[in-house]
């Protein structure tokens, strides 16, 4: 990075801490707290998609939606979320190969899982073995982040319909004897009026999701647990900055991190929840108003 | 089926390093996993068992300490509940374990001549006890959050009442805020608990090594699907432990709540359902 850094060994203590925390595996490691905000923000409003789609499934008359709805809002009641982070992205990553596989090598007639082996052709592949470094952390981010958004999603699906029953029946009613079509009450009286009830669980999984980001790591993404182990780790003199076991002190830098994040987001979300309660017929609403 | 009772007998105890000591390598049958996983199981009730059952404890103290208005008790109370709620268990468990690893280098040891008390600080770089340490302040934490906010949500009639028959001090918080609180606490601190039981399938993925290869459910699930290169069947196989597991928590949870309702009139009793509001 710098110039009299060329020799770390001749350095004093002082330009030695310098150098050692501006060597490329350093700035590695810093870019990979931007990954965790990345995630987080694309993550976010997936999987509030997500949910909400599941809500609006939960609601329809068809049998079989409704079932499928339900079933996944539940399901991770009774299923730790990392039994899904390990199994989205492995089950993903097959799917896609097999359906590559079937297209690309249609002629090949050998079965594709061969007693223990899943075997697709090497044009299949995902990504493709020629491919560089940064494809397949692409790759890697991505499945995670349709982990995330899967299992995320599922929470806020419980929030939102939550949130849904909890709109006053009066409100629904008056919009049918109104003449509304269910369509025009979903959309105009029962969707505005159900985020204020919402806010208080899906700040909670802001949180919750903030997090759930160190599960990167289990996901195979060079995220900061990576890097914490990797940088941590004791340094023989066969490196340039030969350090001893050093992990502690860079777990205790990523807790430190992590609080800082969750802090700062209940002061926002707590700000947010004022804000919204403002002119509602709750109890919030009613003691900004001075009742 | 005569082979898949002797695969139980090999394998039924395998996680706590009883039975077959070789993993199951090539041919992998169906009864081999579930066999496996639901040995790995025991580990998740170990870990949930006692961290619930200490964390209990411990939570109560944390709440009524953080409902203390002497600083000496809150801050305390405060800051174990902002430490361990506000940062990921995960990092929390690697952040244990590598304290842990340091602590005999850093010279913890008590030479007594003929033993050396040093093998102590050894265990804590085990899941079993390592682990166990982090989940306990965990589940405390988080319990006494709940806690906290059901001390505060007790009928200030209730205590008005007792304060006039001169109910004071500790026998007031015994005999009229403890029975509320746990009254008011429980269907949140079922949840609590369930999603603590989900929690122990993370020990063994951070760092505490699986000593012998004797791991948890996941630990196991996550090696056959490592072997089979087929997430299809170990992962739903723990999926329905963990949904057994969930479903026995709540009946116990259950019966708990009902004593603690009995009192009150049908249609006021307060039901266990699962929600999503506490999560780590």
């Amino acid at each position: 990075m710098f110039n009299v850094c060329a020799d770390p060994s001749t350095l004093t203590e002082f330009f030695w801490v310098i150098c050692y925390l501006t060597t490329a595996k350093h700035f590695a490691f810093y870019v990979s707290f931007f990954v965790v905000l990345v995630l987080l923000a694309i993550a976010a409003p997936l999987s509030l998609l997500f949910g909400f789609i599941a809500t609006i499934g939960t609601r329809s008359s068809n049998w079989f939606i409704q079932i499928f709805s339900k079933s996944y809002i539940n399901m991770v009641r009774g299923i730790p979320d990392v039994v899904f982070f390990l199994f989205v992205p492995l089950a993903l990553d097959q799917f896609f190969e097999l359906i590559r596989h079937k297209i690309i090598c249609f002629d090949v007639v050998e079965p594709i899982w061969q007693g223990t082996d899943f075997v697709v052709c090497k044009a299949a592949k995902l990504p493709l073995s020629t491919a560089d470094l940064w494809v397949h952390q692409l790759y890697a981010f991505t499945l995670a982040l349709i982990a995330f958004a899967i299992v995320f999603g599922a929470f806020a699906g419980n929030v939102l319909s939550g949130a849904m029953r909890s709109v006053s029946k009066t409100q629904t009613e008056t919009g049918a004897a109104f003449g509304f079509t269910q369509k025009q009450i979903f959309w105009r009286i029962l969707v505005p009026q159900m985020w204020i009830y919402a806010i208080p669980g899906l700040s909670n999984l802001w949180m919750l999701l903030i997090k759930a980001t160190p599960l990167l790591f289990l996901l195979g993404v060079e995220d900061i647990v990576y890097w914490a182990r990797e940088l941590g780790g004791s340094k023989t003199s066969m490196y340039a900055y030969p350090h001893p076991d050093w992990r502690v002190y860079y777990f205790a830098g990523l807790l430190v991190f992590y609080l800082l994040m969750t802090w700062a987001s209940s002061k926002v979300l707590k700000r947010l929840q004022i804000k919204l309660s403002k002119g509602q017929a709750t109890m919030a609403g009613k003691e900004l108003q001075g009742y | 089926m005569s082979s898949c009772w002797v695969t139980l007998q090999d394998y039924g105890l395998r996680s706590i390093g009883i039975g077959e000591r070789i993993l199951p390598k090539t041919d992998i049958t169906i009864c081999e996993q579930v066999v496996l996983i639901g040995s790995g199981v025991i580990w998740n009730i170990y870990f949930g068992l006692i961290a619930v059952f200490f964390g209990f404890w411990f939570s109560i103290m944390l709440a009524v300490g953080k409902n203390n208005k002497l600083a000496l008790f809150r801050i305390p109370s405060e800051s174990i509940i902002f430490v361990f709620r506000g940062s990921p268990l995960f990092i929390q468990f690697f952040f244990a374990y590598e304290f842990f690893v340091l602590l005999p280098k850093v010279g913890i040891e008590f030479d007594l001549g003929f033993i050396t008390l040093s093998a102590e600080t050894r265990w804590l770089t085990r899941a079993w006890l390592g682990g166990l340490i982090v989940l306990f302040f965990n589940t405390a934490a988080y319990s006494a959050e709940i806690f906290y906010g059901a001390i505060r949500s007790v009928p200030s009639g209730e205590l008005e009442a007792a304060e006039a028959y001169g109910i004071t001090g500790w026998s007031k918080f015994w005999r009229i805020i403890w029975p509320s609180m746990l009254r008011l606490a429980w269907p949140s601190y079922t949840n609590e608990a369930i999603f603590l039981f989900h929690a122990t399938s993370l020990i063994f993925f951070s760092g505490f090594p699986a000593w012998r290869q004797s791991g948890d459910a996941l630990y196991y699930a996550n090696y056959f699907a490592d072997r089979t290169f087929n997430p299809f069947l170990p992962y739903p196989i723990v999926a329905m432990y963990f949904i057994l597991l969930t479903f026995v928590i709540i009946s116990i949870f259950g019966v708990a709540n009902k004593y603690l309702n009995r009192h009150l009139d049908i249609d006021q009793r307060a039901k266990i359902q699962l929600s999503i509001n506490i999560l780590r």
